[in-house]
């Protein structure tokens, strides 16, 4: 046993008591480019358009939509890595979104980041004992028994040979290389991480022990995460509840079960439908709800509700009248059901979407460390 | 050029991509415990020409610190003239050295110079401690320079690149060499202080000279600061300052070594030219005014001409050699 008991706090997931992370009507906005040499700049691009959502202790909040959608952006916002242009993120309870970088330096050691590109997150140029035992220079600790003790407890928790230490990040797999991400990030125990799609780069066989990694260390020191993917499938086996994201805004977000088993917003649906099912039968058997048309650009997104060039339900099933307001009126993020909150003037529940079998099943026994 | 990419060695690690073993103990044995400059020596290391030009740079390095002792053994200085008595090697009526190949003996291997008698090879032996002191010094000012203003005009953009871009636009389409000249000849008109000859000319090779390697930190800052470990260290709490020197810098090596290695034969050549127009350093011999001298016997001595010339050559070659390997060595893409 090398690493440190778990914090009391880490059975309970999703406790009655105040949120460990809230964030309301977070905005982003970035300055658009200037389209020429008269017009200073053009519209800015809307990353994040008014995202609210919380993260209790322990709990994992996957965070789901297309590439672009501004996932990423959100994860900075919330590991304040940028600032938000407009909202209010609270971190357990107490407002950070305009904290300097002096006030912030405390808070850091509470809130981590991991990230997507296995290769760009590691500098080339340190060992991977630097990699890790920068967090401990940075914020000034010394753990008990030294850097490079405390280092190589990471390393073997994440599942990594500790006498590796002296190696560069270019001698490891890209899973190793993220497992080292891990290590980083754990180091000064947060109570949250945000992984930014922290296996989309991996191969699928890689994934399923990375996801798992993850999951026994949530048990293990009572992590929250933020969990960002681009598809329902790796999210559903880690999430305790989904929010599906859209040109910067949340469209659903609800517990994992109701998510999966009975979506409400259409785009929730098409990513749905194309999350395969490991059932043949089944899977021939299901409508496959594809989506037209691009992505609008966030800089100018369209009016009324911002998915509506794209929706299904818009194309076939709405009257003219319908049309009408869901091209004129913002829908609001609302509760439908209890604890199932959804943009969407014309929602409906489907259970039609997915088999109600869980996601993908372990590979590997739970690590003991 | 991208040196210390993270791409870089997507060849070893697509070996071991499969791998699922966490430990990692199955990667591949041949780089284990590698560091990139282990592997960019390796790759050095079978470059013959890159090698060849190495030994030489370290011998002339050699010859330019050990000046006096040479001086010492061989029983010659530079300004000892040896132009009188019987066994002159210098004819009394035409002050021209006796004997071929510019007065070649057991005394004065590579002969003497006309009239005056000085030995040629200890001439040319301080010319190399002339010629690498300035061209180091000038690529030291250089570096620091550039690397400096490139890392802050790099990382903090804004108006801070700007203003520090154009300056390095403005320096690159000046007039150089006119101004050098300019300024060499009104400073020693007001102070002849044989050492500010120095440093003057230390200023005009390394000052104009800091926006090339400036523009390459530059460029590779600007890619550098936006990967992913940057922001892990951001998000750790590490300062502007910290993520400049301890993970931007380091991955600034390759081209500084490579920049550090074609620049210095490139400041000798400026150091030889200056010297070739009398703007060299005063009271130490030096190639450049060696060769100057050297021009008025083009005729009758032309082996006075060729042995600076030859020597001037081969240590611009060398370090333009070694610089070369050094760079496809560090370079990713190369395949030797
Ligand atoms: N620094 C920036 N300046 C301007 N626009 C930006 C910046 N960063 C992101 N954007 C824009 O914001 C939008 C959202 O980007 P973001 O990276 O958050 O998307 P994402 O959901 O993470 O996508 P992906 O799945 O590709 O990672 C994109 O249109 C992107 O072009
Ligand atoms: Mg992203």
């Amino acid at each position: 046993m090398t690493t440190t008991a778990p914090s009391s706090a880490a059975a309970q997931p999703a406790t009655s008591s105040a949120p460990l992370l809230e964030v309301t009507d977070v905005q982003k906005w970035f300055p658009g480019r200037s389209k020429g040499l008269l017009s200073r700049t053009g519209n800015p691009v809307k990353a994040v358009d008014g995202v609210s959502f919380t993260v209790h202790e322990g709990e994992t909040l996957g965070l789901v939509g297309e590439s672009g959608c501004g996932k990423s952006t959100t994860g900075r916002v919330v590991s304040k890595l940028i600032e938000p242009t407009g909202g209010a993120i609270r971190f357990q309870g107490r407002d950070i979104s305009g904290l300097s970088r002096r006030a912030m330096r405390p808070l850091r050691r509470e809130v981590q980041m991991i990230f997507q590109d296995p290769y760009s997150s590691l500098n080339p140029r340190q060992t991977i004992g630097t990699i890790v035992g920068t967090p401990f220079r940075i914020q000034g600790q010394k753990p008990e028994g030294g850097v490079k003790k405390a280092v190589q407890g990471l390393m073997e928790r994440v599942g990594l040979n500790p006498e590796h230490y002296n190696r560069y990040p270019h001698e490891f797999s890209g899973g190793q290389r993220q497992r080292i991400g891990i290590a980083r990030a754990l180091a000064l125990r947060p109570k949250l991480i945000v992984c930014d799609e922290p296996v989309s780069a991996l191969d699928v066989s890689v994934q399923a022990q990375v996801v798992n990694l993850l999951e026994d260390l949530q048990s293990e020191f009572g992590l929250a995460y933020v969990f960002i993917a681009h598809d329902l499938s790796v999210v559903r086996h880690i999430s305790d509840r989904v929010a599906v994201m859209y040109l910067g805004k949340i469209m659903e977000i609800t517990d994992r079960d109701s998510l999966y088993e009975s979506p409400m917003h259409p785009y929730t649906h098409a990513l749905l439908s194309a999350v395969p099912i490991p059932d043949p039968a089944v899977e021939s058997r299901r409508e496959r709800i594809l989506l037209t048309g691009d992505l609008p650009s966030p800089s100018s997104p369209p009016s009324g509700c911002v998915f509506h060039t794209r929706c299904p339900k818009y194309r076939t099933e709405l009257s003219d009248s319908q049309r009408e307001h869901c091209r004129t009126t913002q829908p609001v993020l609302e509760e439908k059901r209890p604890g199932h909150q959804v943009y969407c003037h014309f929602p409906q529940v489907r259970t039609d979407l997915i088999d109600g079998q869980p996601g993908p099943v372990r590979t590997t026994g739970p690590k003991t460390a | 050029m991208s040196i210390g990419g993270p791409t870089e060695f997507e060849a070893v690690t697509a070996a071991d991509g499969m791998n699922t073993d966490p430990s990692g103990d199955d990667a591949p044995a041949d780089i284990q415990g590698r560091s990139l400059a282990s592997i960019a020596w390796r790759r050095l290391r079978r470059d013959k020409v890159a090698l060849a030009g190495g030994v030489v740079i370290v011998l002339f390095v050699l010859v330019a610190v050990f000046a006096d002792l040479i001086a010492a053994v061989y029983g010659q200085n530079p300004d000892r003239q040896n132009n009188l008595g019987p066994t002159s090697p210098i004819n009394d009526v035409t002050g021209l050295p006796n004997g071929a190949f510019g007065g070649i003996s057991p005394e004065h291997i590579l002969g003497v110079i006309p009239l005056s008698g000085q030995d040629l090879f200890i001439n040319l032996v301080y010319g190399a401690r002339t010629s690498l002191s300035v061209a180091i010094t000038a690529t030291a000012l250089s570096l620091v320079l550039g690397v400096s203003l490139g890392l802050i005009a790099g990382y903090f953009r804004g108006w801070a690149d700007t203003v520090i871009s154009r300056t390095m636009d403005v320096l690159l389409s000046f007039p150089t060499l006119l101004f050098s000249i300019a300024l060499i000849a009104v400073v020693s008109y007001i102070n002849s202080d044989p050492a500010i000859r120095f440093y003057i000319l230390v200023f005009v090779l390394g000052f104009f000279a800091f926006p090339y390697i400036g523009r390459i930190v530059r460029g590779q800052v600007l890619s550098l600061r936006e990967k992913e470990f940057v922001e892990a260290a951001r998000s750790l709490g590490a300062g502007n300052i910290r993520i400049m020197f301890r993970e931007i810098a380091p991955n600034l090596f390759g081209p500084i070594l490579v920049y550090t290695t074609l620049s210095i034969p490139n400041n000798m050549l400026g150091e030889a030219g200056l010297s070739f127009l009398g703007l060299g350093l005063v009271g130490t011999p030096s190639w450049g005014q060696l060769l100057s001298d050297a021009n008025q016997y083009l005729q009758v001595d032309p082996f006075y001409l060729f042995l600076p010339g030859l020597a001037i050559f081969i240590a611009v070659l060398a370090f333009n050699l070694f610089g070369d390997g050094l760079r496809d060595a560090l370079d990713p893409k190369s395949t030797r």
